[in-house]
């Protein structure tokens, strides 16, 4: 046991991690294209508003309400324009910024403040496991509209103030998935064996008992992505959310309602903007659940063969 | 029906085929198994885990899905006739009605939200008996495998029995509708050796009674001493030897069977344990949830290099003293002394200086073993806790060291848990365990969700472990055989006390306690004549 040998084992030659992330990506060629999809939105995100900002905020009334499909008005007029004539498809692209903005942070902020809750809710044994819980309670019980229509009333309806209310009313979502979670990981036999070998609860939690909740956590947050989003739109449609010329999908779609009738196009877009990008990321995170489970993860290895 | 079964077996299994369809390709479940058997007769098919053993019993009840299972060849004929080429409507009324099946886990199999009685009466009402008469059967079903207060009994809910009493509810039902075969599927593995014995015993006398078929599919070689007249071996999905239990015990053809019976265990010298200094005492340990008391004061000694044995059914307390001991779960009172300290007044520091000198070993690999974690980063977590252990650049070359003393490969390194058989994985735990170089290591039940050779050969690794590291086990075991082979000392649980306490030699050959006889007569004996000695003896007695 003693003997001091210091010849390394040979290096097995393995890919690097990335690459084996890539490898498993494109084994499932829907999340693929859902990843591609998702990573073009957040690079519209980030240089739309940048670049389009002045095209997209340009009123121009001859082209008011046009339809789309019509590249005589140029090629940013291709999805039509809006009721005030500025084209829909440069709209989209510099709402994603916001959008994105105010969906991300809403969704990361709530789980992260959620699911750190749910852990100590769910490991500790004292008060601090029942009292959290009954917090949760009574955000749930608060109409999350009612609590968004007071805050933003007292508070400046911005970016940062959305994202603040759209958190705390997502907040028990985490919390309780996660609490249950850990409650039944806490009981397993693997996470006994690691106290027996004198474990900390730090490493417990985040070596034993994160890694089991965290596809989860991942796939309740995408399929909120929209949630919010939509939750947005709705806060926006009672003039409490994104203030004009400020625009996000969710606005946009609100701002089309009216011209539903006559011209569809002003809310289908961004409608299809919010379907894709929620659908994208769902695809997303269902390969992640796999690709994140080493049980699982043969069914990507082993590609789209069939068996026959 | 009657004038039709004249010719042939009652059931006949011939030439079956079945395959399953997964994503790595076609796996054959079985290959060309042809079996029968005849009216008053009780055929075993043994094998072990994956050898197939319960697919053609499936096969008989139609309870393969399929896809992904496919039945490529083979004709199952009941009475003559072929089931696989029946309509449904048809097997339904076989199904149950004349060929029953009971199971492994009967809470599983039972509805927990309706009462015991009206489910074995929906049993005979489905299949077109009046309600009152149905009723009047069930107590009468109920008093035959032997319930008390049928009456009662019929009235609670399948929560509030026993696991024994759950098994002879399942086989009431079972015989509600007068079957000509019933199947056993593993129908005592999770039970206690003494209920084993009962449930057993209720088995044949109610063939003997009904004169019915009765299929019994284990892996326990036990088990096919004591009830079986023939027995079927199969061996990854093929029939290797089939013959009378007798026969194929005292002289097995084929390679595998011999293996098999030579693996038994219970058939190896006693170990003569000499005595050295103690290494860990316990000292009237009790603890108590709420108003049940677990432990009733339990004091035992541990000494250095040997294996202690802590026997007991389920519900004795064998495994609270070991979660105690690892400071799992607060004891009430008590004390436990390793090394002149009390392990339950420790301070969080000292205790985690202590975790190091005893580990444990779980029962279930499977379940004792993230399964997110590779085996090189479970082993070496241990060297991440206790960091003085070893420098991180030696952790690779110690974790290959590790794998190659449990009889693994270097290679498995970077392998998930689920990749290896069970066996595999509870040589992983071991080397788990054997990272921290502990002094003691605690095997709560570790060999007994394996199978009969893997488990003589985990046996054999900790034995071998246990002279090159110098270290103590505690046994936690319900299997005797098990124990008589491997333990120095013996200590007899029941009820949270210690019923007696011994060197192995004495606990088996001259028990004391008569809890210690009747655990010990209740054990199987995979050679059938000594098992039917053992049943003539049980009977006298009971006569007398």
């Amino acid at each position: 046991m003693t003997e001091t040998q210091t010849e390394a084992v040979p290096k097995t030659k393995e890919p690097g991690k990335f690459i084996t992330i890539l490898r498993l990506l494109w084994a499932d060629k829907v999340a693929t294209t859902a990843a591609i999809f998702v990573l073009i939105v957040i690079g519209c995100a980030i240089l739309g508003p940048i670049l389009l900002d002045g095209v997209a905020t340009k009123a121009n009334l001859r082209g008011r309400n046009a339809p789309p499909f019509d590249l005589s008005k140029g090629f940013l007029m291709i999805l039509g324009g809006d009721q005030l004539g500025r084209p829909l498809l440069a709209r989209i692209i510099v709402a994603s910024g916001n959008t994105i903005a105010v969906a991300t942070g809403a969704v990361v902020a709530s789980m992260i403040v959620g699911s750190s809750l749910g852990l100590i809710a769910g490991y500790s044994r004292g008060r601090l496991g029942q009292v959290i819980p009954r917090l949760a309670d009574v955000i749930m019980s608060f109409p999350s509209l009612l609590l968004a229509v007071i805050v933003l009333y007292m508070l400046a309806p911005s970016v940062g103030n959305i994202v603040l209310v759209l958190a705390i009313t997502r907040i028990p979502i985490y919390l309780r998935t996660t609490r249950a979670e850990v409650l039944e990981i806490r009981e397993r036999m693997f996470v006994q064996a690691a106290q027996v070998m004198g474990a900390s609860t730090g490493r417990i939690i985040f070596r034993h008992i994160m890694p089991m909740i965290l596809p989860t956590l991942l796939t309740i947050a995408t399929l909120d992505f929209a949630f919010v989003m939509l939750a947005e739109s709705s806060l926006s449609f009672l003039g409490i959310g994104i203030q004009p010329p400020e625009i996000t999908w969710g606005l946009m779609v609100a701002q089309g309602r009216p011209y539903l009738t006559s011209a569809w196009w002003l809310s289908f877009w961004p409608g299809l903007a919010i379907i894709l990008t929620t659908l994208s990321l769902n695809l997303l995170s269902n390969w992640m659940r796999v690709a994140l489970d080493p049980t699982q993860r043969w069914r990507l290895e082993i590609g789209g063969k069939k068996n026959g | 029906m009657a004038d039709r079964d004249m010719q042939g077996p009652l059931l006949q299994v011939q030439n079956l085929t079945v395959t399953f369809q997964t994503a790595r390709g076609p796996v054959h479940a079985v290959r060309n198994v042809s079996w029968h058997i005849d009216r008053g007769e009780v055929l075993a098919i043994l094998g072990e885990s994956g050898s197939g053993k319960s697919v053609s019993a499936s096969a008989v009840m139609d309870l393969i899905d399929c896809p992904p299972g496919i039945i490529e060849t083979g004709e199952i004929f009941y009475q003559g006739r072929d089931l696989l080429k029946m309509s449904r409507g048809l097997r339904r009324t076989i199904n149950g009605k004349k060929i029953a099946m009971i199971f492994q886990d009967p809470l599983a199999h039972l509805n927990p939200v309706y009462t015991v009685g009206w489910q074995i009466e929906e049993a005979m009402t489905i299949h077109g008996m009046a309600q009152s008469k149905a009723q009047a059967e069930t107590l009468r079903l109920l008093r035959k495998v032997g319930l008390p207060d049928a009456e009662v009994a019929a009235a609670k809910y399948p929560h509030e029995f026993s696991g024994g009493q759950r098994q002879r509810l399942m086989i009431a039902m079972a015989l509600a509708l007068k079957p000509d075969v019933l199947i056993a599927d593993e129908p005592t593995t999770a039970l206690d050796v003494t209920v084993q014995a009962q449930i057993l015993q209720l088995l044949q006398e109610l063939q003997a009674e009904t004169g019915m078929a009765l299929l019994i599919i284990t892996h326990d070689l036990g088990v096919v001493a004591e009830v079986a007249d023939r027995v079927v071996v199969m061996n990854k999905g093929e029939i290797v030897e089939q013959g009378t239990a007798a026969a194929v015990y005292a002289n097995p053809q084929h390679p595998y069977t011999k293996r098999l019976m030579a693996a038994a265990p219970g058939q190896g010298a006693l170990h003569e344990g000499e005595q050295s200094s103690p290494i860990l005492e316990l000292k009237d340990l009790r603890k108590s949830y709420g108003a049940f008391e677990a432990l009733k004061g339990v004091s035992y000694v541990l000494h250095e290099g040997e294996t202690l044995a802590i026997v007991g059914e389920s519900g004795s307390g064998k495994s609270t003293t070991a979660r105690l001991m690892l400071r799992l779960e607060k004891a009430t009172s008590g004390q436990a002394i390793y090394k002149g300290r009390d392990l339950f007044t420790l301070s969080d520091q000292e205790l985690f200086r202590m975790r190091r000198d005893i580990q444990m070993v779980f029962q279930d690999p499977t379940q004792s073993l993230n399964p997110r974690m590779t085996v090189y980063q479970l082993i070496s977590e241990a060297w991440a806790i206790h960091s003085d252990i070893l420098p991180k650049t030696r952790w690779k070359s110690r974790v290959a060291e590790l794998l190659d003393q449990v009889g693994l490969h270097s290679e498995h390194m970077h392998r998930y848990p689920h990749q290896f058989s069970g066996g595999q994985r509870q040589r992983i735990a071991i080397a788990r365990a054997l990272a921290l170089e502990p002094r003691v290591i605690v095997c709560d039940e570790a060999v007994s969700a394996l199978d009969v050779q893997v488990q003589g050969q985990v046996i054999a690794l900790l034995d071998r472990l246990k002279a090159e590291y110098g270290l103590s086990y505690i046994f936690i075991a319900h299997d005797l055989p098990v124990v008589r082979d491997f333990a120095d000392r013996v200590v007899v649980m029941q009820g949270g006390r210690i019923v007696e306490q011994g060197p192995v030699r004495q606990i088996f050959e001259h028990p004391r306690e008569r809890y210690t006889r009747d655990l010990l007569a209740a054990s199987l004996d995979p050679d059938p004549e000594i098992q039917a000695r053992r049943r003539a003896a049980r009977l006298g007695k009971e006569v007398a």
